[in-house]
Protein backbone atom coordinates (compact mmCIF):
# COMPACT_ATOMS: atom_id res chain seq x y z
CA UNK A 1 0.00 0.00 0.00
CA UNK A 2 1.68 3.01 -0.67
CA UNK A 3 1.75 5.81 1.90
CA UNK A 4 0.17 8.40 -0.15
CA UNK A 5 -3.32 6.59 -0.46
CA UNK A 6 -3.66 5.71 3.56
CA UNK A 7 -4.83 8.40 5.23
CA UNK A 8 -7.81 10.59 5.60
CA UNK A 9 -8.18 13.25 2.75
CA UNK A 10 -10.07 16.68 4.41
CA UNK A 11 -12.60 17.85 1.62
CA UNK A 12 -13.83 20.72 4.11
CA UNK A 13 -11.62 21.62 7.38
CA UNK A 14 -14.58 23.96 9.02
CA UNK A 15 -14.18 26.84 11.01
CA UNK A 16 -10.48 25.87 11.85
CA UNK A 17 -8.56 22.85 12.31
CA UNK A 18 -4.95 22.52 13.51
CA UNK A 19 -2.86 18.98 14.90
CA UNK A 20 -1.83 19.36 18.31
CA UNK A 21 -0.62 17.07 20.86
CA UNK A 22 0.58 17.71 24.32
CA UNK A 23 3.00 21.00 23.04
CA UNK A 24 6.38 22.51 23.53
CA UNK A 25 8.34 21.98 26.30
CA UNK A 26 11.83 24.19 26.97
CA UNK A 27 11.44 26.69 24.18
CA UNK A 28 9.44 29.89 25.78
CA UNK A 29 12.30 31.78 26.57
CA UNK A 30 12.71 31.31 22.45
CA UNK A 31 9.42 33.55 22.23
CA UNK A 32 7.96 30.06 20.80
CA UNK A 33 4.55 29.59 22.55
CA UNK A 34 3.58 26.28 24.59
CA UNK A 35 0.94 25.27 22.03
CA UNK A 36 -0.73 21.98 22.29
CA UNK A 37 -4.37 20.38 22.47
CA UNK A 38 -6.27 22.70 24.84
CA UNK A 39 -8.98 20.38 26.32
CA UNK A 40 -6.19 17.06 27.62
CA UNK A 41 -9.32 15.29 28.64
CA UNK A 42 -11.03 14.46 25.28
CA UNK A 43 -7.50 14.59 23.63
CA UNK A 44 -5.94 11.43 26.03
CA UNK A 45 -9.20 10.15 25.56
CA UNK A 46 -8.85 9.84 21.92
CA UNK A 47 -5.73 8.55 21.62
CA UNK A 48 -6.48 5.75 24.56
CA UNK A 49 -9.10 4.65 22.20
CA UNK A 50 -6.38 3.73 19.68
CA UNK A 51 -3.93 2.26 21.88
CA UNK A 52 -2.12 5.56 20.87
CA UNK A 53 1.16 6.92 22.72
CA UNK A 54 -0.36 9.38 24.95
CA UNK A 55 1.82 12.42 23.05
CA UNK A 56 0.51 11.36 19.30
CA UNK A 57 -0.85 14.29 17.59
CA UNK A 58 -4.56 14.10 16.77
CA UNK A 59 -6.70 16.99 15.05
CA UNK A 60 -8.68 19.34 16.94
CA UNK A 61 -11.14 20.30 15.20
CA UNK A 62 -12.88 23.40 16.08
CA UNK A 63 -16.81 23.78 16.23
CA UNK A 64 -17.14 20.74 13.92
CA UNK A 65 -18.50 21.40 9.85
CA UNK A 66 -15.65 18.86 9.03
CA UNK A 67 -15.44 16.74 6.46
CA UNK A 68 -13.33 14.29 5.51
CA UNK A 69 -13.09 11.15 3.08
CA UNK A 70 -11.12 7.72 4.20
CA UNK A 71 -8.68 6.69 1.15
CA UNK A 72 -8.03 3.75 2.82
CA UNK A 73 -9.75 1.24 5.60
CA UNK A 74 -8.52 3.00 8.45
CA UNK A 75 -9.74 3.08 12.12
CA UNK A 76 -10.09 6.20 13.74
CA UNK A 77 -11.47 7.81 17.15
CA UNK A 78 -13.50 10.73 17.80
CA UNK A 79 -14.20 12.80 20.85
CA UNK A 80 -14.80 16.11 22.62
CA UNK A 81 -17.55 18.21 21.68
CA UNK A 82 -21.56 16.85 20.88
CA UNK A 83 -22.14 17.33 17.04
CA UNK A 84 -24.01 15.30 14.50
CA UNK A 85 -21.33 12.72 13.31
CA UNK A 86 -22.47 10.64 10.12
CA UNK A 87 -20.45 7.81 7.90
CA UNK A 88 -21.54 8.03 4.49
CA UNK A 89 -24.80 10.24 5.72
CA UNK A 90 -25.73 7.42 8.30
CA UNK A 91 -25.18 8.44 12.20
CA UNK A 92 -22.94 7.42 14.30
CA UNK A 93 -21.32 8.10 18.01
CA UNK A 94 -18.87 10.29 19.23
CA UNK A 95 -16.27 8.96 21.79
CA UNK A 96 -15.52 6.00 20.04
CA UNK A 97 -13.85 4.25 17.55
CA UNK A 98 -15.14 4.29 13.84
CA UNK A 99 -13.77 1.86 11.66
CA UNK A 100 -13.70 3.19 8.33
CA UNK A 101 -13.44 1.71 4.55
CA UNK A 102 -11.77 3.28 1.89
CA UNK A 103 -14.22 5.41 0.29
CA UNK A 104 -16.14 6.18 3.42
CA UNK A 105 -17.05 9.88 4.17
CA UNK A 106 -16.93 11.15 7.24
CA UNK A 107 -18.95 14.26 8.37
CA UNK A 108 -19.22 16.20 11.51
CA UNK A 109 -22.20 18.76 12.02
CA UNK A 110 -21.25 22.12 13.68
CA UNK A 111 -21.36 21.21 17.56
CA UNK A 112 -24.06 22.36 19.59
CA UNK A 113 -22.50 21.35 23.32
CA UNK A 114 -18.94 21.74 23.84
CA UNK A 115 -16.59 23.30 21.34
CA UNK A 116 -13.87 20.97 20.16
CA UNK A 117 -13.50 17.79 18.99
CA UNK A 118 -10.40 15.44 18.58
CA UNK A 119 -9.63 12.92 15.71
CA UNK A 120 -7.32 10.57 16.43
CA UNK A 121 -5.23 8.14 13.64
CA UNK A 122 -3.78 4.88 14.49
CA UNK A 123 0.11 5.63 16.44
CA UNK A 124 -0.74 9.28 15.73
CA UNK A 125 -0.94 11.81 13.06
CA UNK A 126 2.18 12.14 11.00
CA UNK A 127 2.97 15.73 10.07
CA UNK A 128 6.11 18.22 10.55
CA UNK A 129 7.73 17.91 13.69
CA UNK A 130 9.41 21.47 15.37
CA UNK A 131 10.63 21.67 18.89
CA UNK A 132 9.54 18.36 20.31
CA UNK A 133 6.22 18.73 19.05
CA UNK A 134 4.04 18.40 16.17
CA UNK A 135 1.91 21.30 18.03
CA UNK A 136 0.81 23.91 15.25
CA UNK A 137 0.35 27.83 16.41
CA UNK A 138 -0.95 29.49 13.34
CA UNK A 139 0.26 33.44 14.44
CA UNK A 140 3.77 32.01 14.28
CA UNK A 141 3.89 31.84 10.22
CA UNK A 142 6.44 28.64 10.88
CA UNK A 143 6.71 26.65 7.46
CA UNK A 144 4.65 23.73 7.28
CA UNK A 145 3.13 24.80 10.71
CA UNK A 146 -0.54 25.68 9.49
CA UNK A 147 -3.87 24.58 9.99
CA UNK A 148 -4.96 21.94 8.04
CA UNK A 149 -6.83 23.54 4.54
CA UNK A 150 -9.60 21.54 2.17
CA UNK A 151 -7.27 19.18 0.64
CA UNK A 152 -5.27 18.06 3.07
CA UNK A 153 -4.47 14.54 3.86
CA UNK A 154 -4.07 12.99 7.28
CA UNK A 155 -1.68 11.01 7.59
CA UNK A 156 -1.37 7.84 10.27
CA UNK A 157 2.00 6.63 11.75
CA UNK A 158 0.65 3.36 11.94
CA UNK A 159 -1.98 0.75 9.89
CA UNK A 160 -4.25 -0.53 11.52
CA UNK A 161 -7.41 -1.49 9.21
CA UNK A 162 -8.92 -3.66 11.69
CA UNK A 163 -8.69 -2.33 15.36
CA UNK A 164 -10.65 -3.06 18.56
CA UNK A 165 -14.10 -1.26 18.48
CA UNK A 166 -13.66 0.61 21.76
CA UNK A 167 -15.93 3.18 23.51
CA UNK A 168 -15.18 5.95 26.43
CA UNK A 169 -17.55 4.71 29.52
CA UNK A 170 -20.25 7.02 29.47
CA UNK A 171 -18.80 8.09 33.29
CA UNK A 172 -15.88 9.07 31.79
CA UNK A 173 -17.25 11.54 28.92
CA UNK A 174 -17.85 14.97 29.90
CA UNK A 175 -21.14 17.50 29.76
CA UNK A 176 -19.68 20.65 28.81
CA UNK A 177 -23.27 22.08 29.89
CA UNK A 178 -22.96 21.34 33.27
CA UNK A 179 -22.08 24.25 35.74
CA UNK A 180 -18.13 25.29 35.76
CA UNK A 181 -16.80 26.84 38.30
CA UNK A 182 -12.71 27.81 37.60
CA UNK A 183 -10.20 26.85 40.32
CA UNK A 184 -7.85 29.69 40.23
CA UNK A 185 -3.77 29.57 42.24
CA UNK A 186 -3.47 33.02 43.36
CA UNK A 187 0.01 34.93 42.47
CA UNK A 188 2.03 37.31 44.13
CA UNK A 189 -0.10 40.51 42.33
CA UNK A 190 -3.49 38.64 44.07
CA UNK A 191 -2.65 41.24 46.97
CA UNK A 192 -3.00 44.33 44.20
CA UNK A 193 -6.36 43.60 44.00
CA UNK A 194 -8.92 45.28 46.22
CA UNK A 195 -10.87 42.80 48.99
CA UNK A 196 -14.67 44.14 46.55
CA UNK A 197 -12.97 43.11 43.43
CA UNK A 198 -11.48 39.51 44.57
CA UNK A 199 -15.08 38.98 46.18
CA UNK A 200 -17.16 39.93 42.69
CA UNK A 201 -14.80 37.88 40.99
CA UNK A 202 -15.74 34.56 43.20
CA UNK A 203 -19.25 35.64 43.34
CA UNK A 204 -20.56 36.44 40.43
CA UNK A 205 -21.02 34.60 36.68
CA UNK A 206 -18.62 35.54 33.91
CA UNK A 207 -19.75 34.66 30.34
CA UNK A 208 -17.60 33.16 27.66
CA UNK A 209 -17.34 35.83 24.59
CA UNK A 210 -16.61 35.08 20.98
CA UNK A 211 -13.44 36.86 21.53
CA UNK A 212 -11.98 33.56 22.67
CA UNK A 213 -10.02 31.42 20.70
CA UNK A 214 -6.57 29.72 21.16
CA UNK A 215 -4.82 32.62 22.50
CA UNK A 216 -6.94 33.38 24.93
CA UNK A 217 -10.82 33.47 25.74
CA UNK A 218 -12.57 36.67 26.86
CA UNK A 219 -14.94 36.85 29.50
CA UNK A 220 -17.39 39.59 30.31
CA UNK A 221 -18.96 40.21 33.40
CA UNK A 222 -19.53 43.02 36.65
CA UNK A 223 -16.26 45.14 35.91
CA UNK A 224 -13.56 44.79 38.55
CA UNK A 225 -14.02 48.32 39.48
CA UNK A 226 -10.30 49.04 40.65
CA UNK A 227 -7.71 47.53 37.95
CA UNK A 228 -4.32 47.76 39.35
CA UNK A 229 -1.31 49.14 37.49
CA UNK A 230 0.12 47.23 34.68
CA UNK A 231 3.74 45.16 35.61
CA UNK A 232 6.92 45.27 34.18
CA UNK A 233 6.52 42.24 31.80
CA UNK A 234 7.53 38.45 32.81
CA UNK A 235 7.12 35.56 32.00
CA UNK A 236 3.00 34.14 32.01
CA UNK A 237 1.67 30.30 31.68
CA UNK A 238 -1.29 29.42 29.82
CA UNK A 239 -4.01 29.46 32.37
CA UNK A 240 -3.41 33.11 33.53
CA UNK A 241 -6.32 35.20 34.65
CA UNK A 242 -5.05 38.61 32.99
CA UNK A 243 -7.07 41.80 34.00
CA UNK A 244 -7.21 44.91 31.11
CA UNK A 245 -8.03 48.36 31.89
CA UNK A 246 -11.80 47.29 31.01
CA UNK A 247 -11.93 45.41 34.16
CA UNK A 248 -13.03 42.26 32.10
CA UNK A 249 -10.81 39.19 32.90
CA UNK A 250 -9.10 36.97 29.86
CA UNK A 251 -7.87 33.54 30.56
CA UNK A 252 -4.97 32.44 28.52
CA UNK A 253 -4.43 29.59 27.00
CA UNK A 254 -1.99 27.27 25.36
CA UNK A 255 -1.18 29.66 22.01
CA UNK A 256 -0.86 32.65 24.44
CA UNK A 257 2.09 34.83 24.54
CA UNK A 258 5.30 33.64 26.84
CA UNK A 259 5.74 37.47 28.42
CA UNK A 260 3.30 39.94 29.70
CA UNK A 261 2.36 43.08 31.52
CA UNK A 262 -1.05 42.44 32.27
CA UNK A 263 -1.74 42.38 36.00
CA UNK A 264 -3.13 38.83 37.05
CA UNK A 265 -5.01 37.46 40.34
CA UNK A 266 -4.34 34.39 39.75
CA UNK A 267 -3.71 31.39 37.02
CA UNK A 268 -6.71 29.10 36.74
CA UNK A 269 -5.89 25.05 37.18
CA UNK A 270 -4.61 23.58 33.85
CA UNK A 271 -7.52 20.57 34.50
CA UNK A 272 -10.23 23.69 34.66
CA UNK A 273 -8.59 24.90 31.64
CA UNK A 274 -9.45 21.78 29.62
CA UNK A 275 -13.82 22.57 30.85
CA UNK A 276 -13.15 25.96 30.05
CA UNK A 277 -11.37 25.66 26.68
CA UNK A 278 -14.77 23.67 25.90
CA UNK A 279 -17.24 25.98 26.62
CA UNK A 280 -19.03 27.99 23.81
CA UNK A 281 -19.91 31.97 24.04
CA UNK A 282 -22.87 32.80 26.37
CA UNK A 283 -21.66 30.06 28.67
CA UNK A 284 -21.24 31.01 32.30
CA UNK A 285 -17.96 30.22 34.44
CA UNK A 286 -17.51 31.52 37.93
CA UNK A 287 -14.20 31.65 39.59
CA UNK A 288 -13.23 30.33 42.78
CA UNK A 289 -9.34 30.04 44.31
CA UNK A 290 -7.69 27.05 45.50
CA UNK A 291 -3.95 26.94 46.28
CA UNK A 292 -1.22 25.09 44.41
CA UNK A 293 -0.48 22.22 46.21
CA UNK A 294 -4.19 21.35 45.47
CA UNK A 295 -3.99 21.97 42.17
CA UNK A 296 -0.75 20.23 41.79
CA UNK A 297 -2.05 16.91 43.38
CA UNK A 298 -4.88 17.25 40.93
CA UNK A 299 -2.87 17.77 37.54
CA UNK A 300 -0.44 14.53 39.11
CA UNK A 301 -3.79 12.43 39.48
CA UNK A 302 -5.19 13.55 35.76
CA UNK A 303 -1.84 12.86 34.20
CA UNK A 304 -1.90 9.26 36.10
CA UNK A 305 -5.28 8.18 35.05
CA UNK A 306 -4.17 8.73 31.34
CA UNK A 307 -0.67 7.33 31.65
CA UNK A 308 -1.02 4.59 33.19
CA UNK A 309 -3.90 2.88 31.25
CA UNK A 310 -2.51 4.30 27.69
CA UNK B 1 11.28 36.39 46.12
CA UNK B 2 10.09 32.71 44.78
CA UNK B 3 6.13 32.95 43.78
CA UNK B 4 3.68 29.77 42.65
CA UNK B 5 2.49 30.39 39.50
CA UNK B 6 0.70 27.51 37.92
CA UNK B 7 0.94 23.69 38.78
CA UNK B 8 4.38 23.94 36.34
CA UNK B 9 5.85 27.25 37.09
CA UNK B 10 7.22 29.52 39.73
CA UNK B 11 8.80 32.97 39.55
CA UNK B 12 11.86 34.70 40.79
CA UNK B 13 11.38 38.80 41.40
CA UNK B 14 14.83 40.07 41.50
CA UNK B 15 14.31 43.93 41.12
CA UNK B 16 11.44 46.61 41.91
CA UNK B 17 13.13 48.33 38.57
CA UNK B 18 14.70 47.63 35.13
CA UNK B 19 17.89 47.94 35.24
CA UNK B 20 20.64 47.86 32.85
CA UNK B 21 22.39 45.62 34.74
CA UNK B 22 19.74 42.99 34.96
CA UNK B 23 19.99 41.07 31.40
CA UNK B 24 23.31 40.14 32.23
CA UNK B 25 22.53 39.07 35.71
CA UNK B 26 19.39 36.98 34.05
CA UNK B 27 21.68 35.19 31.58
CA UNK B 28 24.13 34.47 34.27
CA UNK B 29 21.39 32.78 36.18
CA UNK B 30 19.68 30.97 33.01
CA UNK B 31 23.50 29.35 32.85
CA UNK B 32 24.11 28.37 36.24
CA UNK B 33 20.52 26.51 36.46
CA UNK B 34 20.24 25.33 33.42
CA UNK B 35 24.38 23.76 34.20
CA UNK B 36 23.07 21.62 37.45
CA UNK B 37 20.70 19.66 34.61
CA UNK B 38 17.92 18.43 36.60
CA UNK B 39 15.71 16.47 34.83
CA UNK B 40 12.78 18.22 36.49
CA UNK B 41 14.00 21.65 34.68
CA UNK B 42 11.58 22.15 31.83
CA UNK B 43 12.30 25.97 30.71
CA UNK B 44 13.59 28.65 31.64
CA UNK B 45 12.00 32.54 30.94
CA UNK B 46 14.06 35.27 31.80
CA UNK B 47 12.42 39.15 31.52
CA UNK B 48 13.21 42.28 32.52
CA UNK B 49 13.06 41.60 36.33
CA UNK B 50 11.94 38.28 36.76
CA UNK B 51 12.42 34.74 35.96
CA UNK B 52 9.82 32.22 35.26
CA UNK B 53 10.84 28.74 36.04
CA UNK B 54 8.65 25.65 34.28
CA UNK B 55 9.31 22.43 36.14
CA UNK B 56 7.30 19.29 35.95
CA UNK B 57 5.02 18.66 38.83
CA UNK B 58 5.19 14.69 38.31
CA UNK B 59 8.47 15.01 39.84
CA UNK B 60 8.45 17.43 42.77
CA UNK B 61 6.08 20.23 43.81
CA UNK B 62 6.46 23.83 44.52
CA UNK B 63 8.16 23.75 47.79
CA UNK B 64 10.55 21.44 46.45
CA UNK B 65 11.32 23.46 43.17
CA UNK B 66 11.55 26.79 45.33
CA UNK B 67 13.63 24.82 47.83
CA UNK B 68 16.23 23.60 44.82
CA UNK B 69 16.53 27.03 43.10
CA UNK B 70 16.84 29.16 46.11
CA UNK B 71 20.60 29.13 46.90
CA UNK B 72 21.16 30.20 43.71
CA UNK B 73 19.51 33.73 44.19
CA UNK B 74 20.35 34.70 47.89
CA UNK B 75 23.22 36.77 45.97
CA UNK B 76 22.55 37.56 42.62
CA UNK B 77 25.40 40.12 42.25
CA UNK B 78 27.89 37.23 41.93
CA UNK B 79 26.18 36.45 39.05
CA UNK B 80 26.43 39.73 37.23
CA UNK B 81 29.31 38.34 34.29
CA UNK B 82 31.87 41.18 32.40
CA UNK B 83 29.83 42.97 29.91
CA UNK B 84 32.05 42.58 27.39
CA UNK B 85 31.66 38.88 27.63
CA UNK B 86 28.87 39.08 25.19
CA UNK B 87 29.41 39.47 21.28
CA UNK B 88 27.66 42.56 19.78
CA UNK B 89 25.43 41.38 17.14
CA UNK B 90 25.28 43.83 14.98
CA UNK B 91 22.24 44.48 12.71
CA UNK B 92 21.91 46.34 9.40
CA UNK B 93 18.63 48.61 9.07
CA UNK B 94 17.37 50.30 5.93
CA UNK B 95 16.00 53.68 7.33
CA UNK B 96 13.63 55.18 5.08
CA UNK B 97 9.70 56.55 4.66
CA UNK B 98 9.51 53.31 2.37
CA UNK B 99 10.44 50.81 4.46
CA UNK B 100 9.79 52.74 8.40
CA UNK B 101 6.19 54.49 7.52
CA UNK B 102 6.46 56.70 11.21
CA UNK B 103 10.43 57.69 10.85
CA UNK B 104 9.33 61.19 9.12
CA UNK B 105 6.60 61.56 12.04
CA UNK B 106 8.53 60.53 14.91
CA UNK B 107 11.49 63.27 13.59
CA UNK B 108 8.89 65.85 13.60
CA UNK B 109 7.84 64.58 16.91
CA UNK B 110 11.27 64.88 18.34
CA UNK B 111 11.78 67.82 17.08
CA UNK B 112 14.77 66.29 15.03
CA UNK B 113 15.67 65.28 11.35
CA UNK B 114 15.54 62.22 9.63
CA UNK B 115 19.43 61.75 10.33
CA UNK B 116 19.57 62.74 13.24
CA UNK B 117 16.91 60.17 14.46
CA UNK B 118 18.88 57.15 12.56
CA UNK B 119 22.22 58.42 14.09
CA UNK B 120 20.68 58.11 17.10
CA UNK B 121 19.24 55.09 17.06
CA UNK B 122 22.09 53.43 15.30
CA UNK B 123 24.79 55.13 17.40
CA UNK B 124 23.69 53.12 21.23
CA UNK B 125 24.68 49.75 21.85
CA UNK B 126 21.71 48.11 23.00
CA UNK B 127 20.75 45.05 25.51
CA UNK B 128 18.11 42.57 24.93
CA UNK B 129 16.23 42.72 27.94
CA UNK B 130 13.54 39.93 27.71
CA UNK B 131 12.00 37.63 24.50
CA UNK B 132 8.83 37.52 23.56
CA UNK B 133 5.32 38.67 21.85
CA UNK B 134 6.71 36.43 18.44
CA UNK B 135 9.42 33.66 18.18
CA UNK B 136 12.70 35.18 17.71
CA UNK B 137 11.50 39.07 19.02
CA UNK B 138 13.62 40.79 21.68
CA UNK B 139 12.70 43.83 23.30
CA UNK B 140 16.01 45.89 23.59
CA UNK B 141 17.25 48.78 25.42
CA UNK B 142 17.40 51.33 25.92
CA UNK B 143 16.37 54.06 23.00
CA UNK B 144 18.32 57.69 23.92
CA UNK B 145 15.85 59.49 25.36
CA UNK B 146 15.53 62.12 22.65
CA UNK B 147 13.98 59.68 19.96
CA UNK B 148 11.91 57.75 22.44
CA UNK B 149 8.05 57.62 21.47
CA UNK B 150 5.12 55.94 22.91
CA UNK B 151 3.39 53.19 20.78
CA UNK B 152 0.63 54.31 18.24
CA UNK B 153 -2.34 55.53 19.71
CA UNK B 154 -3.91 52.64 17.26
CA UNK B 155 -2.13 49.68 16.52
CA UNK B 156 -1.48 48.60 12.73
CA UNK B 157 -3.22 44.86 11.77
CA UNK B 158 0.01 43.95 9.83
CA UNK B 159 3.56 45.39 10.83
CA UNK B 160 5.73 44.18 7.66
CA UNK B 161 8.58 41.48 8.62
CA UNK B 162 11.64 42.79 9.69
CA UNK B 163 10.39 46.58 10.53
CA UNK B 164 12.50 47.89 13.16
CA UNK B 165 10.27 50.13 16.21
CA UNK B 166 10.42 51.92 18.60
CA UNK B 167 8.03 52.28 21.65
CA UNK B 168 8.94 54.21 24.48
CA UNK B 169 12.93 53.63 25.53
CA UNK B 170 12.59 50.27 23.65
CA UNK B 171 13.66 49.22 19.95
CA UNK B 172 13.01 45.68 18.43
CA UNK B 173 12.69 43.59 14.96
CA UNK B 174 9.55 42.25 14.39
CA UNK B 175 10.53 38.72 13.30
CA UNK B 176 7.41 38.27 11.10
CA UNK B 177 4.50 40.32 9.82
CA UNK B 178 1.93 40.51 12.68
CA UNK B 179 0.04 42.97 14.30
CA UNK B 180 1.53 45.87 16.26
CA UNK B 181 1.92 49.50 17.38
CA UNK B 182 5.48 49.96 17.69
CA UNK B 183 6.89 53.20 15.58
CA UNK B 184 8.15 51.95 12.20
CA UNK B 185 11.43 53.84 11.32
CA UNK B 186 13.30 50.67 9.17
CA UNK B 187 13.48 47.58 7.72
CA UNK B 188 15.83 45.14 8.95
CA UNK B 189 16.71 41.79 6.32
CA UNK B 190 18.17 39.88 9.27
CA UNK B 191 16.65 36.60 9.82
CA UNK B 192 15.87 36.33 13.49
CA UNK B 193 14.17 33.52 13.76
CA UNK B 194 15.01 30.00 12.21
CA UNK B 195 13.18 26.76 13.20
CA UNK B 196 16.64 25.09 12.90
CA UNK B 197 18.85 27.35 14.08
CA UNK B 198 16.10 29.09 16.38
CA UNK B 199 16.82 32.82 17.41
CA UNK B 200 19.43 34.62 16.66
CA UNK B 201 19.15 37.08 19.83
CA UNK B 202 18.77 35.67 23.50
CA UNK B 203 18.60 37.63 26.97
CA UNK B 204 21.55 40.16 27.46
CA UNK B 205 23.37 39.87 24.10
CA UNK B 206 24.43 43.45 22.88
CA UNK B 207 23.25 44.33 19.40
CA UNK B 208 23.79 47.73 17.36
CA UNK B 209 21.92 48.98 13.92
CA UNK B 210 23.92 50.08 11.53
CA UNK B 211 22.42 52.12 8.42
CA UNK B 212 22.17 49.94 5.23
CA UNK B 213 21.63 51.52 1.51
CA UNK B 214 18.09 50.39 -0.59
CA UNK B 215 20.07 48.29 -2.50
CA UNK B 216 21.89 46.56 0.25
CA UNK B 217 19.16 45.86 2.12
CA UNK B 218 17.36 44.18 -1.07
CA UNK B 219 20.59 42.07 -1.39
CA UNK B 220 20.74 40.94 2.16
CA UNK B 221 17.55 39.68 1.30
CA UNK B 222 15.21 42.28 2.97
CA UNK B 223 11.60 42.39 1.18
CA UNK B 224 9.99 46.16 0.86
Amino acid sequence: MSALNSGLWITDPGVSATIQDLGRKGFRHQGLAVGGALDLHAFHWANRLLGNPVDAACLEILLGGFRATAQTDITVALTGADAAITVNRKQVENWQTLALKAGDELEIGHSHSGRILYLALPGGIDSPQWFGSRCVVPREQISGLSPVTTESRLMPLRLNAQAEQRVTPAGSRRDYREDLTLRVIPGYQYDHFSRDDLLRLTTRDYTVTQQSDRMGFRLDGPALGRVPPGIISEGIAPGSMQIPGDGQPIVLMSDCQTIGGYPKPGVIASVDCHRLAQRLPGQAVRFAFTDIADAQNEQRLFNRYFRARC
Amino acid sequence: MIFPVAENALLVTLADAINPQMPATLRALCERLNAQQWPWLVDLVPSYTTLLIVYDPDQLDFRQAAAAVRPFFTDTSKHTPDDDDQPLIQLPVYYSDESGPDLTSLADACGLTVDEVIAKHSGTHYQVYAMGFAPGFGFMGEVDPAIAHPRKQTPRQKVPKGSVGIANRQTAVYPVSSPGGWQLIGRCPTTLFDPEKLSLLGIGNRVQFYPVTREDFLQLGGEL
